[in-house]
Parts: structure tokens; sequence; C-alpha cells
């Protein structure tokens, strides 16, 4: 009798790594961009399997959908090929590796998924599961975190929102302006 | 745009459940899954359909420019006037005990409020930065 839910987080993770793979060696831009729509779409269900329905919902909206079209206005401005380059990978492969036998060697050091004593679920987490009923009221947990019991780092989240929008406001808003300034000073001269 | 009928009264039918479903997943953060972000991307995923079958000019029309800068500076106002809010009610910022008479019922004002600063918000960055880079985004 095969583990159910193992069979869906291998099947999930195969498509994940095959997936970043092409993504890395596509020189079409616009295949990478839809490519990576659809690694934000895996990566929500796999945030599912693991019972984080607001984070796979929030994954879904904003990587499948916003950060796809976003990217594909960006390669409509910009350009559609990769460019070519003629430096060897050697280097970076070897960093890359490095990086991930680290990683996996301090795997092996985290306690097993879903355990009682791991350290997230000691010190605070105990006291906002129990108290949140009675303090708060609502029966969405993430969001009394997200917004009562965490609300300043949802303040800092906004903020950074509203910022990413005014830098693109800068960058790409202001291109009529030196038309008129162009306009104006012809009229006066 | 007058061969893509298909296109054009699929979108026309998809549209306002993409806005009733932004609107329900607003509102309804405190009961299910959702909040203000999910909210606000769908929110924008509905416009930006809208412009992608009837060109960006035409939701230019229905939302101006100067309003979505307006509004994405209001969402941020909002939550941080519930903040002040408290301040000025006597207690600390973004304490949402002291915004009704009883605590539970301050805390379920105070989340309503600042999720739906969220999703004003990031709705119109949202809308924003896609106008932008559409190429439309003029200070008039």
């Amino acid at each position: 009798m095969i583990d159910f839910k193992l069979f869906i987080d291998f099947i999930l993770l195969t498509f994940i790594l095959v997936l970043a793979i092409a993504i890395a060696r596509l020189d079409d831009l616009f295949s990478a961009v839809i490519l990576t729509g659809i690694f934000s779409l895996l990566t929500a269900c796999l945030y599912l399997t693991m019972d984080a329905v607001d984070v796979a919902f929030t994954e879904a909206a904003v990587g499948g959908g916003i950060a796809t079209i976003l990217l594909i206005s960006a390669v409509a401005l910009t350009t559609s090929k990769q460019q070519p380059s003629n430096r060897s990978c050697i280097p970076a492969c070897c960093i890359v590796l490095l990086a991930a036998i680290t990683l996996i060697y301090g795997i092996f050091d985290i306690t097993p998924f879903g355990t009682g004593n791991s350290p997230v679920h000691q010190y605070l987490a105990d006291r906002y599961v129990l108290q949140s009923p009675t303090e708060i009221g609502i029966p969405n947990m993430v969001t009394s975190i997200l917004a009562s019991y965490r609300g300043y780092d949802t303040l800092g989240e906004v903020t950074v929102i509203f910022t990413a929008g005014i830098a693109v406001l800068m960058l790409l808003g202001g291109r009529e302006s030196s038309d008129t300034k162009q306009g104006n000073a012809n009229k006066d001269t | 745009m007058r061969h893509y009928l298909i296109l054009r009264i699929s979108a026309k039918l998809l549209i306002p459940l993409i806005l009733l479903f932004a609107f329900y997943v607003q509102f309804h953060g405190d009961y299910g899954p959702g909040g203000g972000f999910q909210a606000g991307v769908i929110f924008a995923v509905a416009f930006i359909l809208y412009s992608l079958v009837f060109g960006v000019e035409s939701t230019l029309n229905i939302i101006s420019f100067d309003m979505l800068r307006i509004l994405s500076a209001l969402g941020l106002l909002l939550y941080i006037g519930v903040g002040i809010a408290a301040l000025l009610l006597g207690s600390n910022f973004l304490d949402y005990n002291v915004l009704a008479t009883e605590p539970v019922s301050g805390q379920h004002i105070g989340i309503m409020l600042i999720e739906l600063g969220v999703g004003i918000t990031v709705a119109a960055v949202m809308l924003l930065i896609f106008i932008l880079f559409a190429g439309l985004g003029r200070p008039s």
C-alpha cells in the first residue's frame, strides 16, 4: 500500500525540478515566463499538501497570475530572446553545488515535518493558537495572527507594496513630460 | 477586436464573477482563507483581463490614472489611520481593543478596516504597475 501523500509530493517535486531546469536552459524569454507561472502553480499545490491554504491561495494568485502578466509585459517592453553569453559557467556551478551540499547536510538537523516539539511550535505559536479564540474571536487563525498579533509587520508589507508602486511610477511614469517640455520650448522660440 | 467574438463574450461573462469573488475573499477573510492581499490581487486581475481584451485606453476611461494613484495611498492611509485612532483613544499604536466597547468587537472592527486598507492598496498598485508597463501612464 503506497503512501498517497508521499506519492503526490514526489510527483509535484519532480515536476518542479524539471521546470526549474527548463527555465534555466531556455533562450526564449516568453516561454520561460510561462513556465515560471506553471512553477508558481505547482508550488501552490505543494503548499496545499502541507495544509497551508492561505499561503497557497496567495501564491496561486500572485505568482501564477500577477507576476506572470507583469513579466510578460516586461518581456514585451524589452527583448524576447536572451542574449548569448560566452562566459564559462564552471565557477557558478561549483558555488551552487557547495551551497546544495551545505543545505542537504543541514536538513538532517531539522526535526521531521509536523512533530510537536519543533522550535516553531514552542514559544509564541502556542500562545497564539490557544488565546486567539478568546482574545480575537475569528475562526481564521492566520488572519488573526496576520492582522492583529502581527499587525505591525503587515503594515510594513503594505508599505513595501506601496513603495514598489511609487518606484515603478518614478521609473516609467514620466516619459510624457520630456516631450511636453520640448513642445513648450519650441512654442517659446 | 471585432474578430475575437468568443474572447469578448467570455470576458464579459467572467469579469463580474471575478469582481464578486474578489469582494467575497476580501470580506470573508475572517472565516475562510483569504484577506486583503489575495482579494486585492484578484480585483486587479479583473481589470487586467478587461484591458487585455478591450484595450488599456478603455480601462483608463473606466478608472482614471489619477484615481489609481490616490487609491494606492488611501489604503495605506486607512491602515495607519486605524493605528492612530487607537493612539487617540488612549492605547498603543494598532491596539484594536479600544476601538469598541468590547475588546472582541474592537478586534473585529480593526481587522476588517485594515484588511480593507490592504485590499485597496494592493489592487490599486497592481493595476498601476500593469498600466505603466503597458506604456500609458502619463502625468496629466
